[in-house]
């Protein structure tokens, strides 16, 4: 299969909208979305691992997520799952360390197409002007943030030390 | 590039209202009374959003006699086009990973059930 890759686009004034498709079920897609072992495998933008990955997948359970990038530098997150119903919708809260006025509301839904998975998450943040701080944030604070990962990647491209 | 520069792109682009005005201009310059025809409004609604666009370095506008045709500014919108595709780069290869993971997972034992 020749994968149309990730599409990421601005959907509305509070909302980004990423979609992907995936040569497999959902049953395994949202496997690899909530189970430890497996997203230690794969989760996580260019240059950044998962440390820390714990997940109770339950309505009202906690995950957090621990990751390390660029010159040991750690990004923290997490939040609650709202609605688990496997494997077709996953509802979850997002906040990053030290940065409580963002939290996002991420809805994940997996549908399934002859033997392919097409995800869509919609990640909606409070407002317009929390959207917009929590993408410029990072790059002023230069870490610690989500869009960091970015600000590695592009300082990265162009050669510059870290 | 400036990433306030792109917080006031990306709100300018997250109206409906606006997105259609930018691409009625991508196919020329058009004045506020050519522009509200389509759109159903007040000359003054679609001014307001001019003005937000203007601001963004979307557009800008001209004196032409008694016309001020707007015409678009691509610069800013390749900036924050490159922004996006630029995290796009960055958590496609994480999807990849996951690609190349799920082919694992449906090819061996049923690891997920």
């Amino acid at each position: 299969m020749i994968s149309p890759g990730l599409s990421v686009t601005i959907a509305s004034d509070t909302d980004l909208l990423l979609t992907r498709t995936f040569a497999a079920s959902r049953r395994t897609v949202f496997a690899a979305f909530t189970r430890p072992e497996l997203l230690r495998r794969w989760h996580g933008a260019r240059g950044w691992n998962l440390v820390v990955c714990d997940v109770d997948l339950r309505p009202g359970g906690a995950w957090r997520f621990v990751s390390r990038g660029p010159g040991d530098a750690e990004l923290g997150h997490g939040g609650l799952y709202v609605e688990v119903d496997t494997p077709g919708r996953l509802v979850q809260t997002e906040v990053y360390d030290g940065w409580d006025a963002g939290e996002a509301l991420i809805t994940t839904v997996f549908d399934e197409r002859e033997g392919q998975t097409l995800m869509t998450a919609t990640v909606r943040y409070p407002s317009r002007e929390i959207r917009d701080s929590v993408l410029r944030t990072p790059m002023k604070r230069g870490a610690g943030e989500a869009y960091d990962r970015l600000d590695a990647v592009l300082h990265a491209m162009k050669g510059e030390p870290r | 590039m400036s990433t306030d520069l792109l917080d006031v792109t990306f709100a300018a682009l997250a109206d409906p209202t606006r997105r259609a005005i930018l691409a009625r201009l991508a196919q020329g310059e058009a004045t506020v009374t050519e522009l509200a025809t389509p759109f159903a409004m007040s000359q003054p609604g679609v001014s307001k959003h001019l003005r937000v666009l203007e601001h963004a370095g979307l557009i800008s506008r001209r004196r032409d006699a008694q016309r001020r045709p707007c015409r678009l500014e691509a610069a800013p919108l390749k900036d924050a086009m490159d922004w996006l595709a630029a995290y796009r780069d960055s958590w496609e290869e994480s999807y990849q990973r996951l690609d190349a993971l799920l082919g694992e997972l449906q090819a061996g034992p049923d690891e997920t059930s």
